[in-house]
């Protein structure tokens, strides 16, 4: 939509244009239909983009030639050649014969299909599993619904905080029945879920108020204060926070008070995610015109009115792009728990395969993996780009 | 406009609408604000003029305090501006600006950028404020596009929507910070007229503008500033044929040079 030319719009609006002197008299501009493209259709598109000469056509061939090579050898791996399930002998246990036939042709599909509640639930207890796969539901309904802008109000965050009360029963248990299932045997994608759902509904908010210290010229101290805190996490790469949240900060902590692993994991990340955020923002704050803030105090707005209505609501649109780029990196970043033993999906599935049968298959793991972490970020980016497009069709400048 | 010009500024009996006094600036070493000293009444027009790096938006801006100033004393509506924010926010939501740059909110509608204050600040209910911003917006002759967003209207027609703006604030001062700076020559007129209209009513308007015209027409009194000080002021006519100053002469020959 460029269509803000002034007198696109005036023009447009009903409103009378102010009167230029002989302009209205005089004989209008001889109308011209817009010439129709030469020639449209893919045959046209392919001529355009892929064989506009001898150099390109060479190029599109060679690729062509080597994607079509991939593909044929990647569907004859995953589909064609693949092993879907082996049979289990007298005593139960599955005989992987077939599988190591196939071993370099075809995938073998049937370690996932006999791993995959571990993959996805960890040491969860096995007759308990229907808990986090409940759990995983309600992640993704409460994504779903935050995602609606019908939802944007001030409720969404009661149902937030219920969802996630709920989500902790669930997973603990030790009430309403339900058996107590001690943090250490939690595992799989709910980990990884509440790792990254939590850090950045934390680190969020505080990257906000960072960032708009960081800005402060009425309070200095603040404004150092998050300086400090921003660069002195920057400073250091999130395994390093990591491993002092599991390792030094207990030595330094008195007896008896022993937040769990996962809580001092949950926290770091936290930390790591809000100064990175608090950059994104404050990046946002600065491109935003200085005439903005101006006119909010001009109308007697107090600091936090102006923020609220005025400042953050355009900044933080400015910023869509790299917050959600940030927004995907920590959801893969939080697989470096690994290092600190909290088994996040990744953990999950690495101690799946150390199973002696399946050690051989760790390729067919990385690849469900991958799909699952793919489609998470997939539909966070393809949001931001709706989110993105709506907002630029809004404000036309 | 024979009516514009019945009307007298400033009952002397009352306290001043705003009052500058010895009032100095500096950005860093640069001083910017030379003993201005400048006494304005209910229901003055008073336009400012002066070349450019003169002092005269940093001033008017130093009468709401989105500048600060270092020294002197600024008094407005009776209360003197200091670095108490809740006294200040007070004394903004009284006096109505006006930019260069309209500085409309380009996320809110026309409607909302009209009742953003008057219902936050002012805690005007909702269909209340909507009721008044309305007729604002009639009476800058854009009703029709309450519902569109700024970067949908023409530069005048922005700039009309920043007047009601200020306008739904109920100010009883308002302040022009060269608004007519940034539009195209053709929408010149219908932001002058609004502002006429305006003065007509009795507002307190403090201008800075390089429109001649609008000052002939509309002020009781003319100030000129040069390099940081007021160096001539009076009633425009007066002013403008009679200039004792050579600045003021430089200035003018240049400003009818142009037009």
């Amino acid at each position: 939509m460029s269509s803000t030319t002034d007198a696109a719009i005036s023009g447009s609006a009903g409103e009378p244009v102010p009167a230029v002197a002989g302009v209205a008299a005089a004989p209008g501009p001889i109308e011209r239909e817009r010439p129709a493209a030469l020639s449209s259709g893919p045959v046209a598109w392919a001529r355009a983009n892929l064989f506009s000469g001898w150099l390109s056509t060479a190029v599109t061939l060679a690729l062509g030639y080597v994607l079509i090579r991939f593909a044929v050898s990647f569907i004859d791996w995953a589909f064609i050649n693949a092993v879907w399930s082996v049979p289990a002998n007298a005593q139960g246990q599955l005989d992987p014969t077939a599988c190591r036939a196939a071993k370099g042709a075809g995938a073998c599909w049937a370690m996932i299909g006999d791993k995959w509640r571990f993959i996805l639930f960890g040491r969860f207890p096995y007759d308990e599993q229907w808990r986090p796969a409940i759990v995983i539901g309600l992640f993704l309904a409460l994504y779903a619904i935050s995602a609606n802008k019908r939802f944007w109000r001030k409720e969404l965050i009661l149902i937030w905080v219920a969802v996630l009360t709920v989500i902790g029963v669930l997973m603990w248990g030790g009430v309403a029945g339900l058996s107590y299932v001690p943090q250490d045997s939690w595992g799989g994608l709910p980990i990884t879920l509440i790792l990254s759902t939590f850090g950045l509904a934390f680190a969020f908010p505080l990257a906000v108020l960072v960032a708009l210290g960081r800005r402060s010229t009425a309070l200095p101290a603040v404004k150092a204060l998050c300086v400090l805190y921003v660069e002195l996490i920057r400073g250091v790469p999130l395994i390093t926070v990591l491993f002092m949240a599991s390792v030094m900060f207990p030595l330094f902590m008195p007896d008896g008070f022993n937040p769990d692993k996962l809580l001092r994991a949950q926290v770091a990340v936290i930390l790591f995610a809000g100064a990175y955020l608090a950059e994104v923002i404050r990046g946002g704050l600065q491109a935003l015109p200085k005439g903005q803030a101006e006119a909010a105090d001009a109308l007697g707005l107090s600091y936090w009115k102006k923020t609220g209505f005025i400042v953050l609501p355009q900044a933080l649109r400015l910023v869509i792009p790299p917050l959600v780029n940030t927004f995907i990196g920590f959801f893969k970043d939080t697989s470096l728990v690994l290092i600190i033993g909290i088994f996040d999906l990744l953990t999950a599935g690495k101690v799946a395969i150390t199973e002696p049968i399946w050690q051989a298959y760790s390729t067919e793991l990385y690849v469900f993996l991958a799909l699952i972490y793919f489609s998470f970020c997939f539909v966070m980016a393809r949001y931001s780009r709706g989110l993105e497009q709506e907002y630029s069709r809004a404000i036309k400048r | 406009m024979s009516q514009t010009l019945q009307q007298r500024p400033a009952q002397s009996n009352q306290t001043p609408a705003i009052v500058l006094d010895k009032v100095n600036k500096w950005y860093g070493a640069m001083h910017v604000l030379r003993d201005i000293s400048l006494t304005i009444g209910h229901r003055e027009k008073v336009v400012v003029c002066g070349p450019s790096g003169s002092g005269k938006s940093t001033m008017i801006r130093c009468i709401n305090r989105l500048e600060s100033h270092q020294e002197g004393r600024i008094v407005v509506d009776g209360t003197e501006l200091t670095d108490d924010l809740r006294a200040l926010d007070t004394i903004r939501a009284d006096v109505g600006m006006v930019f260069q740059s309209f500085n409309l909110f380009p996320h809110l509608t026309i409607l909302e950028n009209c009742t953003l204050a008057p219902i936050w600040v002012r805690k005007m209910p909702k269909a209340e404020a909507e009721e008044v911003a309305m007729s604002f917006l009639r009476r800058v002759k854009i009703p029709e596009q309450a519902h569109k967003y700024p970067g949908q209207l023409s530069g005048g027609q922005q700039q009309r929507v920043a007047i009601a703006r200020a306008l739904c604030m109920k100010p009883k001062i308002m302040l022009f910070d060269e608004p007519t700076s940034a539009l195209d020559p053709e929408m010149i007129k219908e932001v002058l007229d609004t502002m006429i209209g305006l003065a007509q009513d009795g507002m307190t308007m403090v201008c800075v503008t390089h429109e001649m015209g609008f000052a002939r027409q509309v002020a009781d009194r003319v100030v000129f500033m040069d390099r940081g000080e007021i160096v001539e002021q009076g009633e425009p006519n007066a002013l403008f044929e009679n200039p004792q100053t050579e600045r003021l002469q430089l200035f003018l020959s240049q400003i009818l040079r142009g037009h």
